[in-house]
């Protein structure tokens, strides 16, 4: 995608930037808007089993969705300094902030799959492995945690796609439209963390 | 069209005259075209596809409907069509039906733009579209689903034996055509419109999608997610909107009502765009109130978002929201009043043509406000006990969508058609058609406004036989409407071979897109026009300057 010069309708090269960015800008409305539905069950349910929620939810493994929280702020940062790295024309440096950011990414993966692993042990997985699931409020609050973060963690996993693709071609000529490609999968990480930034009080921290 | 045709005069090499439609040949240039020309040609050849596949099954549960018994189709039957009449009308033909053929082929005309702003993003667009459309068409082969258009729950995630996973499925993939088709619309108005194009010299069917747009970024994905939690609860019968586990289904209903009630303006908005375009040139008149419109069309589009809730007055939801949703129903036809008032308003000593697509577009406004006023009686809290789930609902949002948005449809096709395929099209029988689905919708739809203040509940196939004299004159109504959609297919592909060449501007009318050839050239314009006036300056002599607000506005670089 990074080898897309001046393309159809544009006879400017920073009108298509601009429209690059009001794309991505409007994607990421409608991921907040998928996003929103979510935390709208999460708010009815916290409204009608209120004391069930915080229960389930003081059963989460809280430090580890805290791990979790700094790995990606961190990542995040060392995205937002990658771009920075481009912009300044100091490619190598860039290339190591990115390859830091997306190991940070997949541990942050890995530290969730590890969540998953033990909540399957502890059997609290609705349908698959519910011994100790204590009624249905706790189940419901379950299949929430699942649903939020399995679709985080696919989004994660598409943005480490996207900051992998950008690590590889590099062209020095092609720096500046590479800044703007960069600037754009930057956002996307930056809502990849913005979501799990609400997610993590809303499932681990209600009290 | 015999007045205004003579101003232009028609080029004798036009056959041999490169345009959009000669620019490549063979399947493959089409199906791989980032032109959106061609792809608003593969949405229309598909939608009318769509559209044809769910009159039947509408054709099918009108022919049961004859009689108080069930005679020709079983309960399970029944409910399989009309859940699949409603399924693929709403979300394969209203949904994509202007924006996706009519936006797309003319907001960069209207702009003065050579594309949309993203050509590769709207051809992966139809191809998401073309999924989920052959999905849904597999699942009706397979035997459909029964659990209606709104897959309420329990029902859909519990009780259905019908191929609901497939039919949420192929909803849910339509929807990223959507969203992607908004995200570029919105895009290409914002940054790829020619020099001195402003804001306020965009044509009002520009600013009505750019607000459809609006709606379908931040809307849709609203309905993927509560297609995806029905999903998972039918597949692994985990209790999110089921009672017995402690899940709420009134959550499923906000959550799909959310999308569902902003889905009405985004099948509504852009007929209306494309009814005052219609207006416009008949009238031959300037437009009255322009940012009245175009701030309608955005005012439409926020308070949209606001009254899902008066779908849920008898649902159990709290009389304190329902009062509020109430109000809130009741203010968003005021924007919608606007314009209707300022289309009467522009007609006001036009010298009207009464050519086919102006009676489409009449057509719109009469259906339009019989529907409008009849969603206003059912906001009112009260009235919506006595006839919810009734004809009345029924006839209500049919009279919006069908009689509006699908009359709009057939009016955009009719003035468009000229532009898109170079030929025009027989006056007459255009005006026989408009005529004949005025007159065949009212006669299918009217009865049911009073079947369903009778008591008949929708839904149902078996009723009381004393509803079964409207219940006919509904049927045969509706052959008659039947007729009416058909005619257009006949005379139109006719003209394709034997119509007489269309000059650029067969209408007269203003607007960059009958400033190019027609069929326009395959890049729309030689050079990007430079944009000096505001739209419908009407009449075309008076292209000099005059007293005009257009030309105090800054030139935009
Ligand atoms: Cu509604």
């Amino acid at each position: 995608m990074s080898e897309r010069a001046l393309h159809d309708p544009f006879t400017r090269l920073d009108r298509q930037r601009e429209a690059d960015r009001l794309g991505m800008l409007l994607f990421l409305g409608s991921e907040v808007m998928l996003f929103g539905g979510l935390f709208a069950a999460a708010m009815v349910l916290r409204l009608q089993h209120s004391h069930d929620y915080i229960a389930a939810s003081k059963e989460m493994h809280y430090w580890l969705g805290g791990i979790n929280t700094a790995v990606l702020l961190t990542s995040s940062a060392l995205v937002a300094g990658a771009l920075e790295a481009t912009r300044a024309g100091r490619a190598r440096l860039s290339g190591w902030l990115l390859g830091f950011a997306i190991a940070l990414g997949l541990a942050f993966l890995a530290i969730k799959g590890t969540e998953y692993a033990i909540e399957w042990r502890e059997g609290v997985v609705p349908r698959f492995s519910d011994a100790k699931l204590h009624g249905g409020p706790h189940e419901l609050f379950m299949v929430l945690y699942f649903c939020a973060t399995g679709l985080h963690a696919l989004h994660v996993t598409g943005g480490l796609t996207l900051l992998g693709m950008m690590i590889w071609p590099k062209g020095a000529a092609r720096a500046e439209r590479e800044a703007t490609t960069l600037g754009n999968v930057a956002l996307y990480w930056h809502l990849v963390d913005l979501i799990w930034i609400f997610l993590y009080p809303t499932l681990y921290l209600a009290r | 069209m015999s007045r205004r045709t003579s101003q232009d005069a028609i080029p004798d090499t036009r056959e041999e005259r490169a345009s959009y439609l000669n620019a490549g040949q063979g399947l493959g240039s089409w199906l791989l075209t980032h032109d959106h020309k061609r792809i608003a040609l593969l949405y229309l050849i598909s939608i009318t596809f769509f559209f044809a596949v769910a009159g039947c099954a509408a054709a099918l549960i009108r022919a049961d409907l004859l009689t108080p018994e069930a005679d020709l189709l079983s309960n399970e039957g029944y409910n399989r069509a009309f859940s699949l009449h409603g399924i693929i009308m709403v979300w394969f033909f209203l949904i994509p039906s202007i924006p996706n053929v009519f936006g797309n082929f003319l907001i960069p005309l209207m702009i003065g733009a050579r594309d949309v702003a993203f050509p590769r993003l709207n051809l992966a667009s139809w191809y998401i579209f073309m999924a989920g459309g052959l999905l849904t068409l597999a699942i009706v082969v397979m035997g459909g689903v029964d659990t209606g258009w709104t897959f309420y729950t329990p029902y859909s995630s519990t009780y259905s034996n019908a191929y609901v996973i497939g039919a949420l499925a192929a909803v849910f993939i339509s929807g990223f055509s959507s969203i992607l088709t908004g995200l570029n619309f919105i895009v290409t108005v914002h940054k790829c419109r020619a020099p001195g194009m402003t804001w306020g010299r965009l044509p009002l069917f520009v600013w009505s999608h750019y607000a459809t747009s609006v709606i379908f970024v931040l809307a849709t994905p609203v309905l993927s997610i509560t297609l995806l939690l029905v999903a998972l609860e039918r597949i692994f019968g985990v209790g999110i909107f089921d009672p017995a586990l402690g899940g709420d289904p009134l959550l499923f209903q906000h959550l799909f009502w959310f999308y569902s009630h902003p889905a009405v303006y985004i099948m509504v908005l852009p007929a209306m765009g494309v009814v005052t375009e219609l207006i416009t040139a008949a009238a031959h008149k300037r437009v009255f109130g322009y940012w009245f419109i175009a701030g309608s069309s955005i005012a439409i589009a926020v308070i949209g978002f606001l009254v899902w809730g008066h779908h849920m007055f008898v649902a159990g939801q709290s009389p304190y929201a329902s009062a509020v949703f109430s109000f809130l129903s009741i203010v968003v036809a005021v924007p919608s009043a606007i314009k209707v008032y300022n289309w009467t308003a522009t007609l006001h000593k036009g010298e009207i043509l009464l050519d086919g697509p102006f009676l489409f577009a009449l057509a719109f406004i009469g259906l339009f406000v019989v529907g409008g006023l009849t969603g206003l009686m059912l906001a009112m809290l009260a009235i919506d006990v006595h006839v919810h789930d009734t004809y009345f609902v029924v006839a209500h949002f049919h009279y919006i969508m069908v009689g509006g948005t699908v009359s709009a449809f057939f009016g955009a096709l009719h003035y468009w058609w000229p532009k898109i395929t170079g030929r025009l099209h027989s006056d007459l029988w255009s005006r026989v058609s408009a005529i004949l689905i005025f007159g065949g919708f009212n006669m299918t739809f009217f009865p049911q406004f009073l079947l369903g203040y009778e008591g008949m509940p929708r839904r149902y196939h078996v009723y009381d036989p004393s509803f079964q004299v409207l219940n006919v004159m509904s049927s045969v109504g509706a052959s008659i409407l039947g007729l009416g959609y058909l005619l257009p297919l006949t005379y139109l592909l006719w003209s394709l071979r034997y119509g007489k060449p269309a000059g650029p501007n067969p209408w007269g009318a203003t607007g960059l897109e009958w400033s190019v050839a027609s069929p326009p050239p395959k890049h729309n314009f030689e050079t990007i026009p430079l944009v000096a006036t505001g739209p419908y300056r009407y009449p075309l002599e008076a292209d000099a300057p005059d007293e005009g607000e257009g030309e105090k506005e800054a030139e935009r670089v």
